[in-house]
């Protein structure tokens, strides 16, 4: 089956942003997704927080694992090199390309059993890294393309398409983050584009790792009664549930957070998902007090949304490493050969 | 480059006959942890200064203290100092082991022991010399403290054996001050303690005794040091920038070695900043993922690591070699399967390595033999996977990259510039209409790549999942196969880079033997050995797969071959069967694979025996 390109046709009343690009420039290759797939709206929200913010797309390194979620590097900024690796390995390989060039805005899309199985090592130790890079983790609880299994983000007593219910505990990505020591955590929905775009623009512009979860479900499997994880009704039952304005790097967060409270979201199927917004006052970056609250809200089987973490003192791999402020890639050779004269005092006896 | 040490003449200890000066074998029997192996290296690394062609064999055991270690010494003034299995000399210092120890002392030799305590009669053979030094005795009286005795008591024994064997006192004492440089106190309490032994043994014994060294003309051309240190010169200065590993023995030193290099000269005098970037990573799937990340990227990376780590990187090896990023990889082989016996030395990844990952896979391998051959085809290694745009993945081993060795000096020819291979810039870019990512391939089956960061034009999708010639997703035949037959005749093609095999070739040979990587020395010993016996054999000693025509031609020139490895599996020969045209049948097998170093005693007899004669 091959990749479908999609028509690059631009309306000529297209926004430009300060580059000169559209978002058209921002869009890859057509989707071959499910129809109404949650992952397409990430992409989408992705597509405008790059434009946004006019990163030049050839600085951008996009990578992925296995899965659905590994496809969609396809599906944005066509400019940018792009690399759909093996099944849970894409956070070494966007720590090797980042590591080679700390110049690119490297941004993972991963999935829940990308990350939270056979990845979830990795993902681990790159949040004790705090490489400079954007981690979508596009988290729906269900292996799609061999499917319909359970992941290891869905919940107990969630039931699969033919029936069977979960037993086993979930893995939350957040909790898991606040224990490893990510220092920028948030939680989304797919379809709360008004929500998604700010919370990736922050995570852009964040020092270090920012891990992004966003519950998007699946439409094949996963969007049935029992499903803890399934689509949205329609848009007028949609509440938006927090909202984040962009973050530079420096300023306190705070005050980004506005109050919103508690929603209960109708699926379409009739199921539902209460997804509560992070409160007016709420401190995102006393580590120990974020920790209880999602403990507490995960006990009350809520979702907490918004940016629920983030610390910008800690340094990235690079700083820690103490490594050139020119990409490792840019160096000459010159001044990486110590030469044949030192090699003769290095066989001094 | 062969290797070849200076002097024709095998060496004694192989064929059992009486030591000579300058010609003996020296095992020290301790207990791991307690400081030992740096005495026993002190008097190695004596010898060398004599300009005695040495070498000194580390054997280990996994742990970290309190179980036996052994340190073997073989001094072979012709350049053969490939493990002895007899030994002249037995220092016995491990009561654990004092039985075995005294049982493999040859008939005529010495044992020097610890004559504090009386020796159990039955422990005494009559055809052995006894050298009895109160070490524990004299130790306790000189100095105070548990730890300081422990220590002192090693360099008390290497005091002993200086006056024994005959080495020069004036380079033992230079070595400590070196050693010890800053540090006057100890300097004066190891020169005091190595006293103690020295002096003792000059008053008691006839010394030397007549297996000893003598000054020799120094080798200009030759100098001390393991292979995991010379491989890791090799990265730096072949510009290696990103490194990543997770620990494991034998291959630590290596990246141990690296990160020490790099801080004495890759960091910035004026910002104080790296020019490398080491990342201890939390497996070896992620180190090998961070290697291809960053060769992706435009970086020379690699990894080091042993035959576990080689198998967790299998996934991403595969990855590498169907999407075509270069990564070097240095393998520093130790006893398999499974953990096997961590700190003994093996050749066992040859097929693993060959063929690593699911699939239709090939790799680049090279074969170094020692530690000048580690640091050479470590610089290759980068070259020819960004030539090829490929894993290439260097078999050493244990026993070549954790011992020192005598080896041929470092040497560096400042006009080297690395082979990028092809990758388009910003500029070239330009010049083309489109940019496809596997098609438009040189004589050598490579297509051009780009690196991101530089061109809108040059982005393209890398997967390892099945891809066109214009690098976009497919599922169809003939798309498929056009890459991987490719892939294929890439690999053939790489052969003709390859590093050429090491040839001897001896005048009325009656049959040819084939060997690879630490074999090389204790091999060319038996070949002289079996030449004075009348048995002429020609050598070569294969250092790439792909394999080149000049394997293929030897293999056709010879009726009858015997290869010789460290495996149980006889991996090396497989290979040849499967990769070169030769009959299966032409191929015999001289197998060592207990964990040892090879010696060349164990080639001449089993080829002796199969030769029936």
């Amino acid at each position: 089956m091959p990749s479908i390109v999609k028509p690059s046709v631009t309306h000529p009343a297209a926004a430009q942003n300060s580059r000169g690009l559209t978002q058209r420039d921002y869009e890859g290759a057509m989707s071959t997704l499910c129809a109404g797939c949650g992952h397409d709206s990430i992409t989408a929200a992705l597509v405008h927080a790059l434009w946004e913010l006019a990163i030049p797309p050839h600085m951008i390194a996009k990578l992925s694992g296995i899965g659905c979620s590994g496809k969609t590097t396809a599906y944005f900024a066509r400019g940018a090199h792009g690399f759909n690796s093996a099944h849970g390995r894409m956070p070494p390989i966007a720590t090797g390309a980042s590591a080679a060039n700390r110049d690119l805005t490297v941004i993972g899309i991963s999935g829940d059993g990308d990350s939270l199985s056979i990845g979830l090592g990795h993902l681990g130790h790159l949040m004790r890294r705090n490489l400079r890079m954007l981690y979508v983790l596009e988290n729906n609880g269900v292996y799609g393309l061999t499917k319909g299994q359970f992941s290891a983000s869905a919940d107990v007593g969630s039931t699969a398409k033919g029936g069977a219910s979960n037993r086993l505990a979930p893995i939350d990505a957040m909790l898991l983050g606040l224990s490893a020591g990510a220092t920028f955590l948030a939680r989304s929905f797919s379809g709360d584009k008004e929500q998604l775009v700010p919370i990736l623009k922050s995570a852009l512009a964040h020092r270090g790792l920012a891990v992004v979860d966003v519950i998007s479900p699946c439409v094949t499997f996963n969007d049935h009664e029992g499903s803890t994880k399934s689509y949205l009704f329609t848009r007028q039952h949609e509440v938006r549930v927090t909202e984040t304005d962009f973050v530079p790097p420096e300023p306190a967060i705070e005050a980004t957070i506005p109050e919103n409270g508690a929603a209960w979201v109708v699926m379409h199927d009739g199921a539902t998902v209460r997804f509560r917004s992070v409160p007016a006052g709420y401190d995102p970056t006393d580590r120990a007090a974020v920790t209880a609250y999602l403990q507490e809200a995960l006990a009350r089987g809520e979702v907490l949304t918004g940016l629920l973490y983030v610390d910008e003192a800690p340094p990235d791999l690079h700083e820690t490493a103490n490594s050139s402020r020119e990409p490792l890639v840019s160096i000459p050779y010159e001044r990486l050969c110590p030469g044949a004269a030192e090699l003769s005092r290095v066989g001094a006896r | 480059m062969a290797v070849t040490l200076p002097g024709t003449e095998a060496g004694g200890a192989a064929d059992g006959v009486a030591p000579r000066v300058n010609d003996f074998a020296v095992k020290l029997a301790n207990v791991n942890g307690t400081g030992s192996s740096s005495a026993n290296n002190l008097l190695m690394r004596a010898m060398f200064r004599m300009g005695v062609p040495v070498s000194g064999k580390n054997l280990f055991p996994s742990n970290i203290q309190g179980l036996p270690t052994w340190y073997e010494i073989r001094v072979n003034k012709t350049g053969f100092v490939a493990r002895a299995r007899e030994y002249d000399v037995m220092v016995a210092m491990n009561a654990q082991t004092y039985a075995a120890d005294i049982r493999e002392v040859r008939s005529g030799g010495f044992l020097l022991y610890d004559s504090s305590w009386p020796l159990d009669q039955l422990l005494v053979r009559n055809d052995v010399t006894y050298l009895g030094v109160p070490l524990a005795r004299m130790v306790n009286e000189a100095f105070r403290g548990a730890r300081e005795r422990i220590l002192m008591k090693n360099i008390a024994y290497a005091g002993a054996l200086v006056a024994v064997l005959g080495i020069d006192m004036e380079i033992i004492s230079d070595l400590l001050t070196e050693r010890f440089a800053g540090k006057e106190k100890l300097r004066e309490s190891n020169q005091r303690a190595l006293r103690l032994g020295y002096d003792y043994a000059l008053e008691h014994f006839e010394c030397p005794i007549d297996c000893h060294v003598e000054r020799m003309e120094k080798y200009d051309d030759l100098m001390l040091i393991d292979g995991n240190t010379a491989a890791a010169l090799g990265c730096v200065y072949a510009g290696a920038t990103v490194a990543a590993w997770y620990p494991i023995t034998p291959s630590t030193s290596l990246m141990d070695a690296f990160t020490r290099f790099c801080e004495r000269y890759r960091r910035d005098p004026e910002t104080g900043r790296n020019d490398y970037l080491v990342v201890q990573a939390e497996d070896e799937l992620a180190s090998i993922g961070i290697v291809l990340g960053a060769s992706w990227a435009g970086a020379r990376a690699f990894t080091s690591t042993s035959g576990p780590g080689i198998s967790l990187m299998n996934e991403l090896l595969g990855m590498g070699y169907y999407a075509e990023i270069p990564a070097v990889i240095v393998d520093v082989q130790r006893v398999g399967p499974s953990t096997g016996m961590p700190t003994r030395t093996q050749q066992g990844d040859i097929l693993a390595c060959a063929y690593a990952s699911h699939g239709d896979t090939k790799h680049i391998l090279l074969f170094p033999c020692n530690p000048t051959e580690c640091f050479e085809l470590a610089v290759k290694a980068f070259d020819l996977a960004e030539r090829f745009q490929t894993p290439v993945i260097m078999l050493s081993d244990l026993d070549i990259g954790m011992n020192d060795w005598v080896t041929p000096t470092l040497t560096w020819d400042d006009s080297y510039r690395p082979d990028r291979g092809r990758v388009l810039g910003a500029d070239e870019l330009e010049d083309i209409s489109v940019f496809h990512r596997y098609d438009n391939e040189d004589a050598d089956f490579v297509t051009p790549r780009t690196l991101p960061g530089v061109s809108e034009k040059g982005a393209y999708f890398t997967r390892g999942s099945g891809h066109t010639r214009e690098g976009a997703y497919t599922e169809t035949p003939d798309e498929y196969q056009a890459v991987v037959d490719r892939l294929a005749h890439k690999h053939r093609s790489a052969a003709r880079a390859m590093p050429e095999p090491a040839i001897e070739l001896r005048e009325g040979a009656r049959a040819g033997v084939v060997t690879v990587g630490g074999c090389d020395l204790a091999v060319r010993e038996a070949l002289q050995i079996l030449e004075q016996r009348g048995i002429a054999l020609d050598f070569l000693r294969v250092r790439g797969f792909p394999f080149g025509p000049a394997v293929e031609d030897f293999l056709d020139k010879h009726d009858l071959l015997f290869v010789v490895e460290q495996n149980r599996d006889a991996q090396l020969r497989s290979l040849l069967v499967l990769e070169t045209p030769v009959p299966k049948d032409r191929l015999r097998s001289v197998l060592v694979y207990g964990g040892y170093p090879l010696s060349a005693a164990d080639v001449v007899d089993s080829i002796t025996a199969q030769l029936g004669a």
